[in-house]
């Protein structure tokens, strides 16, 4: 999902900087609101963090003979709501593009778009919906990590399409077109990384399986 | 939950990346989805010009899959960290309940 660096044009660069800065603004409020009210919640966000990190490293073969890689950014989501993630996704962001010359400064407010704010906000829609239709917290989880992954690269295709409209068929064929390479190809990572959220989470949640496992990860339940 | 299921989901995970490189019918290049979306970009716009260069290339492939690696053993070792504070709290409130 990440748009190489120089390959939106600038106008869409600048655009949607200017649509993931207030994302990230309110990330940052929220961000400093969980440390100042339940310092003991560090850890976990901390985790969030790392569990981004790892994961966006991982390169994985799909079934179109292409790789990708899963987002992460489902768990810290779940726990914590969509608003922090932006700020963990950005800086996970930002390393890639300033060391791994993966994505890009210029492209970085696209990339934090779907990343960071459209995939954990989908995350965090599947799951209180999952919840409220009374699916376990396993299941509510899985389905949360791997929409929200699905939803970050469906996103990349529609902001490539936008900048690239097919010559005949316009932006809804670019859609398809982009949609093919990135959305096909994420389908098994998607799942994978749904499994994985499932089995971090739980090992998270140490022993404490029996009581409300989310709140205790945020937090919340001080035991 | 207990680690059987953790071991069934871990290992279905495992399944899902290896079969694309086993099943002869998924064939490929095993590329990054990334540049062949850079590629199509490129073809149907050959006159395009990125118009800014990333500040910093890691210098071959092997310097960035060592920052790639980097990368995730910082991340799944400190998940391991918070893993391992959790059991062993959870496990000193244990003993402490059998007092």
């Amino acid at each position: 999902m990440h748009i190489m660096e120089g390959f939106l044009p600038v106008e869409h660069a600048v655009g949607w900087f200017g649509v993931s800065a207030p994302f990230v603004v309110a990330g940052v409020m929220r961000l400093r609101r969980i440390v100042r009210e339940r310092p003991q919640a560090k850890m976990m966000l901390a985790a969030a963090g790392a569990f981004t990190f790892l994961l966006s490293a991982l390169k994985m073969p799909s079934v179109t003979g292409s790789c990708s890689h899963p987002t992460g950014t489902g768990l810290g989501a779940v726990v914590f709501g969509p608003a922090v993630m932006s700020v963990l996704g950005m800086i996970v962001l930002l390393f890639q593009a300033l060391l791994l010359a993966h994505g890009g400064l210029t492209t970085l407010g696209a990339n934090v778009f779907s990343m960071a704010i459209v995939g954990p906000w989908v995350s965090w829609g599947v799951w209180r919906l999952a919840g409220k239709l009374g699916a376990s917290i396993a299941v509510a989880v899985f389905f949360a990590a791997m929409l929200g992954d699905l939803a970050t690269y469906m996103t990349t295709s529609v902001q490539l399409a936008l900048a690239y409209p097919d010559l005949s068929s316009g932006i809804p064929g670019a859609i398809a077109k982009f949609g093919g390479i990135f959305a096909v190809t994420q389908l098994p990572l998607a799942i994978v990384e749904g499994l994985l959220t499932v089995v971090v989470m739980n090992a998270l949640s140490g022993r404490a399986g029996k009581v409300d496992e989310i709140q205790v990860l945020c937090g919340e339940v001080n035991r | 939950m207990n680690n059987h299921r953790a071991m069934w989901l871990l290992a279905a995970a495992v399944v899902i990346v290896s079969l694309p490189m086993m099943v002869p019918i998924f064939q490929g290049s095993f590329r990054g989805a990334d540049d062949q979306a850079m590629a199509v970009i490129t073809q149907s716009r050959p006159d395009y010009q990125p118009w800014f260069q990333p500040l910093w290339t890691p210098p071959s492939g092997e310097v960035a899959s060592m920052l790639f690696a980097v990368q995730a053993a910082l991340g799944a070792g400190f998940i391991g960290y918070v893993i391992g504070r959790r059991h062993g709290s959870a496990s000193r409130r244990d003993d402490h309940d059998g007092d």
